[in-house]
């Protein structure tokens, strides 16, 4: 049984000017330990994706249209308020982007790392206290029980964010959803961060999924890969797959454009146009006017025909993919004229 | 912490009260009359005598002098109209009065306003944000010396719920207290909602929720110490404001405090007794705003100095 299995989830935001359509009919699923990557750019509802699942929404503005995610067998969508409240920071934890941000500059570390014990594993004070100094040790956090008592401002932006990770993994979460940890980070640290969460991972068997506009980051720390356009889910692969032979026009797009994976001196191929305004979504497939492949069932695609399916064969295993010519033509389709 | 107090209290309170002495001495002296004039003109000789006792007749650089070396040892002087009585003995007198209406104002205007600031904040524009707001658009809009009679006129008179005026029974503390709260408080809300709304939208209030934090801890944990910075800044200058500005509501309602003191020595120019007042206000001023600089340094880390 997958430990989250997440169907047709479809979230908008009700605004003055329309309903943005920030997720549509969004389905995957994560088995227990399993680790997958959402990539998108800016916008393309990924981590909204996340926060939904998590009710961190604010409802106004933003509405769960359509969907269901099962974790456990509970429907995180629709549990009361307070129910949902014993999963988070218990069996669902969340590392956010910004660690200059995300952590309270009032509170004492202390404060804020035991809270997870405190609340949800009833925990003395006191063993609290032992518990988070070894977490904060545990994350690379030289000299802890001094460092707990210290405010954020007082920690650089990597520690923060190490900060971030131990206060996530102290209640050895089932599941840990990480939205972009390393964005906001130096490149060092970002490499840093990463093989802590990666380590982390593999001491605790703990499920991530993890959210990035970087594809390079995805590889090493996740199994499987899903991409995200314009709110939607366009293609989902094993990792090593992916790089090597995308099964979607903009994934393939997303590809070409990595500046490391170029030939220095060949010119590097951005994806022409703009992403679609999420309050006028075109009709059909949303990449239909940047698709170099693009015909004219496309943009009449309906959103069931739009749905991932499987590649026909000769597709490797586990190979789901959106674009509707790929689905009926194979993968030859998207090789170049 | 002792040293930055110690820095504010000689660096900077020293010389502001040192100019606020001076400014005063020097202003009171320009107004037309002075304290022995009066329809009936005394005889020169009994002028000249007066002026001798008290050192008017000395040239103004050293009255000042001599006044200076006087507060510097803490003898604010003689008052020219209460001939047994000294600044000193009148402020004591009725500055503890003052002080009483003051805090009580300030309780009313603390459990109210940030109450009401609090609740506000909670769900932004429906009617539990909308009903507080506009009350405390109206408090801030009325003025002291209309609040007051129109709160007299209902429960002194049409209800007689309480006395119309005097300071004997703890019934005469109720209406004075929410005619000088009453704008405090409205003003109180506005900051409190303002601060909560700016902290329930930062990131770490997300992290809090995203750790399965009841609301009721989010807001009280979480929110509330960042939320209530405008307000403990607003403070400072409110608990003075409300502690030495109470000249109209201790006229209305009749209440022998500091407020009388001065509208009456102003009259009166008792240059000494204004003076005294004036710096003493002043103290109390920068001892609030200094009291306020530490409160905050210890609700927000990030100002602490020097640790």
């Amino acid at each position: 049984m997958p430990l989250l299995n997440v169907q047709d989830l479809s979230v908008g935001f009700h605004t003055r000017h329309g309903v943005v359509r920030a997720v549509n009919h969004v389905s995957f699923s994560l088995e227990p330990g399993d680790s997958l990557g959402i990539v998108g750019e800016s916008g393309s509802g990924k981590s909204v994706t996340c926060l939904s699942l998590l009710g961190l929404l604010p409802m106004p503005p933003a509405r769960i249209e359509s969907g269901a995610a099962a974790f456990d067998g509970q429907d995180l969508l629709r549990l009361p308020a307070a129910k949902l409240r014993g999963i988070l920071g218990r069996d669902i934890a969340m590392i956010f982007q910004d660690p200059m941000t995300s952590l309270n500059p009032y509170l004492r570390i202390a404060t804020q790392l035991t809270e997870p014990l405190l609340v949800h594993k009833g925990l003395s004070r006191a063993a609290a206290f032992k518990q988070a100094a070894a977490a904060l040790g545990g994350v690379g956090i030289a000299d802890p029980e001094a460092r707990l008592n210290q405010y954020p401002h007082e920690f650089s932006g990597g520690m923060r964010q190490r900060v971030m990770i131990a206060m996530a993994t102290i209640t050895r979460p089932r599941l840990l959803i990480a939205d972009e940890p390393t964005t906001a980070l130096d490149v060092t640290v970002q490499a840093q961060i990463l093989e802590l969460i990666k380590t982390l991972r593999r001491e605790h068997g703990t499920a991530v999924i993890f959210i990035t506009h970087n594809l390079a980051v995805i590889n090493g720390i996740a199994d499987r890969v899903m991409v995200m356009y314009a709110g939607q889910a366009v293609e989902t692969a094993p990792v090593p797959a992916i790089f090597h032979q995308p099964l979607h026009p903009y994934t393939a797009a997303l590809l070409r454009s990595v500046p490391s994976a170029h030939k220095p001196g060949e010119p590097l191929q951005s994806i022409l146009g703009t992403p679609p305004d999420p309050l006028r979504l075109p009709p059909g497939c949303p990449f239909t006017p940047r698709c170099p492949f693009a015909q004219e069932p496309c943009s009449l695609a309906t959103t069931a025909e739009l749905e991932l399916g499987p590649v026909p064969s000769p597709a490797p295993d586990r190979r789901l993919t959106a674009c509707i010519r790929v689905k009926k033509e194979g993968a030859d389709v998207l090789r170049p004229a | 912490m002792l040293k930055f107090i110690l820095r504010r209290l000689f660096f900077e309170a020293l010389p502001t009260l040192f100019v606020i002495a001076t400014l005063t001495f020097f202003m009171v002296r320009l107004a037309p009359g002075g304290p022995f004039s009066r329809e009936k003109q005394v005889s020169a000789e009994v002028q000249r005598r007066l002026d001798a006792y008290y050192g008017l007749d000395k040239p103004l650089v050293v009255q000042y002098g001599r006044y200076l070396a006087n507060v510097a040892r803490g003898d604010l002087g003689p008052s020219f109209k209460h001939a047994t009585e000294s600044v000193n003995s009148l402020i004591a007198r009725a500055f503890p009065v003052s002080l009483e209406l003051g805090l009580w104002a300030l309780l009313f205007a603390i459990v109210t306003g940030i109450g009401a600031g609090i609740v506000a904040s909670l769900r932004p524009n429906t009617w539990t944000d909308a009903g507080p707001m506009t009350l405390a658009m109206a408090g801030i809009c009325l003025p002291s010396f209309v609040l007051g009679p129109l709160l007299l006129l209902l429960f002194g008179l049409t209800l007689g719920w309480v006395n119309v005026a005097g300071w004997n029974t703890a019934g005469d503390r109720i209406l004075p207290a929410i005619t000088l709260g009453a704008g405090y408080a409205a003003y109180l809300a506005r900051l409190t909602r303002a601060g909560m709304r700016d902290i329930l939208s930062q990131d770490f209030i997300r992290t809090a929720r995203a750790k399965g934090l009841s609301p009721t801890r989010v807001i009280l944990v979480h929110a509330l110490k960042g939320g209530l910075l405008p307000s403990v800044s607003f403070l400072g200058p409110a608990v003075a404001g409300l502690i030495t500005g109470t000249f109209v509501v201790e006229s209305i309602f009749q209440i022998p405090g500091l407020g009388q003191i001065i509208v009456n020595a102003a009259f009166n120019r008792d240059y000494f007794l204004i003076l005294g007042a004036v710096v003493f206000i002043g103290f109390v001023m920068i001892v609030m705003n200094l009291l306020v600089d530490v409160a905050q340094a210890l609700m927000n880390p990030r100002l602490r100095l020097g640790e």
